[in-house]
């Protein structure tokens, strides 16, 4: 699934990344806990999480993870986003819940990792 | 190439700066994604306890042609019962460091899987020392 349609389908603000918007994505994977988000290996799922400091961009930034969207209604602060920037990261925000957010990317597609 | 880094108590702004640092040298001097993303997670994860759990410390990272050897030296309070706090799921955090994601004893195991060598020593009253080695091939 294109980033885009992603946005589009969690009514997501996106922060950064724009240019990014095109790539396809396959699989997510949603924790507010940021242990569990670093034990995903050398996949590079789409991360959803309601966590939302600056460990959330340095936990993906460790992990080779690039793609978060913050939902929930969590709005990233000017410094997560020049982090991300910097990481060339993509960030989007969505309102939704985490159950529905990702009910939502399953229902159109989008595969687990486990 | 040795390098050197200070970590403070609950600089949780700060937390992963040292690891962040590391990976950017790691990835210039061309070495495998996959081993420097074990080397920042195990790091990362450490650099969190000192940061979390301690009074801070010193990580020192010393580069070598086949191998990382890693070394997070804390000022304290020290672990009482290490093989309790290598279990998954056993962890003493505070809800400020649960808030900041961390704090379901996933930290140790964690670096356990990552690298091919660990040692956790320990002294109540005087700190913790986390040595940990990745191999480049």
């Amino acid at each position: 699934m294109k980033l885009r349609e992603i946005s589009e389908l969690l009514n997501a603000k996106v922060r950064c990344g724009e240019d990014r918007l095109d790539e396809d994505h396959e699989t997510a994977f949603a924790s507010d806990l940021m242990s569990d988000v670093l034990t995903l290996g050398d996949y590079n799922p789409v991360i959803l999480t309601g966590l939302c400091n600056m460990q959330t961009i340095r936990t993906c930034e460790m992990g080779n993870l690039d793609i978060i969207v913050l939902v929930r209604r969590k709005k990233a602060t000017e410094e997560m986003i020049e982090e991300a920037e910097d990481e060339g990261m993509v960030v989007m925000e969505s309102d939704f819940s985490m159950f529905k957010a990702c009910g939502l990317l399953f229902k159109a597609g989008m595969l687990p990792i486990f | 190439m040795h390098l050197e880094y200070q970590v403070y108590e609950a600089d949780f702004v700060n937390a992963g700066a040292a690891s962040s640092a590391i990976k950017k040298t790691l990835k210039q001097l061309n070495i495998s994604p996959q081993i420097v993303k074990r080397v920042v997670v195990a790091l990362y994860e450490a650099e969190v306890n000192a940061i979390a759990h301690a009074y801070g410390g010193m990580i020192y990272a010393d580069i070598e042609p086949d191998k990382i050897i890693l070394k997070v030296e804390d000022k304290g309070p020290g672990i009482p019962d290490i093989d309790w706090a290598m279990q998954e799921g056993n962890s003493t955090a505070s809800p400020e460091v649960r808030n900041m994601g961390f704090g379901a004893g996933m930290g140790l195991p964690n670096i356990q899987k990552n690298v091919d060598k660990l040692n956790v020593t320990s002294t109540v009253g005087v700190g913790t020392t986390v040595e940990m080695e990745v191999n480049f091939t």
